[in-house]
């Protein structure tokens, strides 16, 4: 913008109304506002990727790649269910269809594979993410899809900031998915029983737990949640057929960041990635942003290697 | 209530167990000596399924288990506390024997066992909420046995349970394993101190290099010159005597 007279001097009522709010949008304290909502948005999504990445984690030791693959199948799954269902169908069966999806794939590549190693396990997953790519590349072509917002386009204004209401309904699908976790791993019967397996598969078989049944529910538990966080984010973001693996990637940074395994710490860590790069983004240039969210991984772990939550116990009693 | 019929168990290509027969009548203890490396490990993961025999027979109560799987032999009531103790580590002492418990569906009765375990073994009280990974090697073991009892086994397999503890605690270990028997809990016991766990014992197998060559009376075995010059040298004698 030019310095001098303001711009709206002069021009009709409503538009310099609406100028106005533009305009104050560039105060420092709208900025900082608009960002910040920014960075809790879309770090919402980088820590329920990183939930993802911890569920399976938990229960297998080994790190799915194709987790970014679900939200991209969750975002534009939801496109095509929106367009023919009401909106809280379209994402029950976008929620429904990943996990199905989740569940083929531990049923076709993990479960077979028996008596292998942790590392043949990672390499074959990001086998199955390429090949879900390329299937949803087949499927949807090159180009990214839009999705109308959950309630309306009208922004919320907010301390001079505007806000998209769908970043309400992120944070609260993130919120009520955290929750759930939380009190499934804390207090369900089948939650503990995933954790038990992470900690030895052969006494958990030992008191009668079938270990692949909780290997298959992990994949069918981070798929479906993989599959929520593209249906909800795709409105804001767009979605496309490779938007996975960057999404795959800073959430499994998330995860480290926040200790792998530990699910408040993933929340946290994907909060601070989104809030960190939006401000990066926002104030000194989005062609940082990436790099401003691997160079403060690289400190917490130079500093902490469990992660910022990682259970330094856990940790020494963990493979890695 | 157990029997092996010429049990044949492989570990890829190493032929661990060469045939091997042996029976549990209920209400005994039996206890398996032989040197490292003789098989008895294998022998109780061949029972509880974890390394199924390849060729024989393993019964159960008139039923053929031979092929079932681990997860689903502790269903019929055969609880085994493995080698090494393999406690879930990252979770804490009460939900591992919450664990213990999970092929059980009368949660009430699981949470009065709960409490009574916590009352005859105050120990556990003192670490409820601590992670079992972090335990001395004591408390572990303890932790190790209440949570294969949580499942309420009619036959109690037991691999090792005082490696590596202080002559106090073995002691303890032993007292529970006949406190056990008197409960009317049916038990097969390994020992690296074959003396020990022959008193204990009603009957003993001797196993050696995957085959069983003696068995009787654990006072026949512990009378028998072989035996004595292999397994029984001195030492530990405080013990197991009261
Ligand atoms: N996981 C395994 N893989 C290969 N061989 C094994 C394994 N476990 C045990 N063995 C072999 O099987 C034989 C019996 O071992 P084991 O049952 O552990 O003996 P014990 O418990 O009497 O010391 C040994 O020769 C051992 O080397
Ligand atoms: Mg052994």
């Amino acid at each position: 913008m030019k310095e001098g007279k303001p711009l709206w001097k002069g021009v009709p009522e409503r538009l310099s109304h609406e100028l106005k709010s533009v305009m104050e949008k560039l105060s420092l304290g709208g900025q900082l506002v608009q960002y910040l909502f920014t960075g809790v948005t879309v770090g919402s999504i980088y820590g329920m990727v990183a939930l993802g990445f911890n569920i399976i984690y938990n229960v297998t030791e080994m790190i799915n790649f194709a987790q970014g693959e679900f939200v991209m199948l969750g975002g534009l799954i939801m496109v095509l269910c929106a367009k023919v269902l009401p909106l809280p169908m379209a994402f029950c069966v976008t929620v429904a269809a990943v996990t199905a999806i989740g569940a083929i794939m531990e049923r076709s590549t993990i479960n077979p594979l028996k008596n292998t190693t942790v590392l043949t396990l990672i390499i074959v997953t990001i086998a199955v993410s390429i090949l879900l790519k390329g299937i949803a590349m087949f499927i949807w072509g090159k180009d990214p899809y839009m999705m109308q917002p959950f309630s309306g386009t009208e922004p919320l204004h907010l301390f001079g900031a505007a806000i998209q209401t769908q970043a309400f309904w992120v944070l609260g699908i993130s919120g009520i998915v955290v929750l759930l976790l939380t009190l499934f791993f804390r207090k369900a019967r089948y939650g503990k029983a995933m954790l038990a397996c992470a900690d030895n598969a052969e006494a958990a078989r030992l008191v009668g737990i079938k270990v692949n049944l909780m290997v298959l529910l992990s994949f069918a538990l981070s798929a479906a949640i993989g599959a929520a966080a593209g249906a909800v984010i795709t409105p804001i973001s767009l979605m496309e057929y490779d938007r996975g693996a960057l999404l795959g990637l800073k959430g499994f940074g998330a995860a480290v960041l926040g200790g792998l395994g530990s699910f408040s710490g993933a929340v946290v860590a994907g909060l601070l990635l989104g809030v960190v790069e939006s401000l990066c983004a926002g104030f000194v240039s989005s062609g940082y942003k990436d790099a401003v969210a691997l160079l403060l991984l690289l400190l917490v772990l130079f500093v902490r290697p469990s992660g910022l939550f990682g259970n330094v116990e856990a940790s020494k009693i963990k493979k890695f | 209530m157990l029997r092996l019929k010429s049990v044949h168990t492989y570990y890829g290509k190493i032929h661990a167990l060469k045939g091997v027969s042996l029976h549990v009548n209920r209400g005994e203890i039996v206890t398996l000596i032989g040197a490292n490396g003789a098989g008895k490990t294998t022998l109780l993961r061949t029972v509880s399924g974890l390394t199924p025999a390849a060729r024989g027979n393993v019964d159960y109560n008139g039923q053929n288990i031979t092929r079932m799987q681990a997860e689903e032999i502790v269903r019929c009531g055969i609880s085994h506390v493995p080698e090494g103790r393999k406690l879930f580590a990252t979770l804490s002492v009460r939900d591992n024997l919450e664990m213990g418990a999970f092929v059980r569906r009368d949660r009430g009765e699981v949470r009065g066992d709960l409490r009574e375990f916590r009352r005859k073994f105050p120990i556990l009280s003192e670490r409820w909420h601590q992670m079992a990974g972090t335990l001395s090697g004591g408390e572990q073991q303890i932790v190790a046995i209440t949570r294969a009892l949580m499942a309420r086994p009619e036959l109690l397999i037991l691999d090792e349970p005082s490696m590596g503890l202080s002559p106090v605690l073995v002691k303890e270990i032993f007292k529970i394993i006949r406190r056990l028997r008197e409960e009317g809990t049916t038990i097969l016991l390994i020992e690296q101190n074959a003396r020990a766990a022959l008193h204990a014992a009603d009957r003993g197998y001797v196993l050696e290099t995957g085959r069983i060559i003696l068995q009787g009376t654990s006072q026949m075995l512990l009378e028998h010159n072989e035996v004595k010059r292999a397994y029984l040298g001195k030492g530990y004698r405080e013990v197991w005597e009261e």
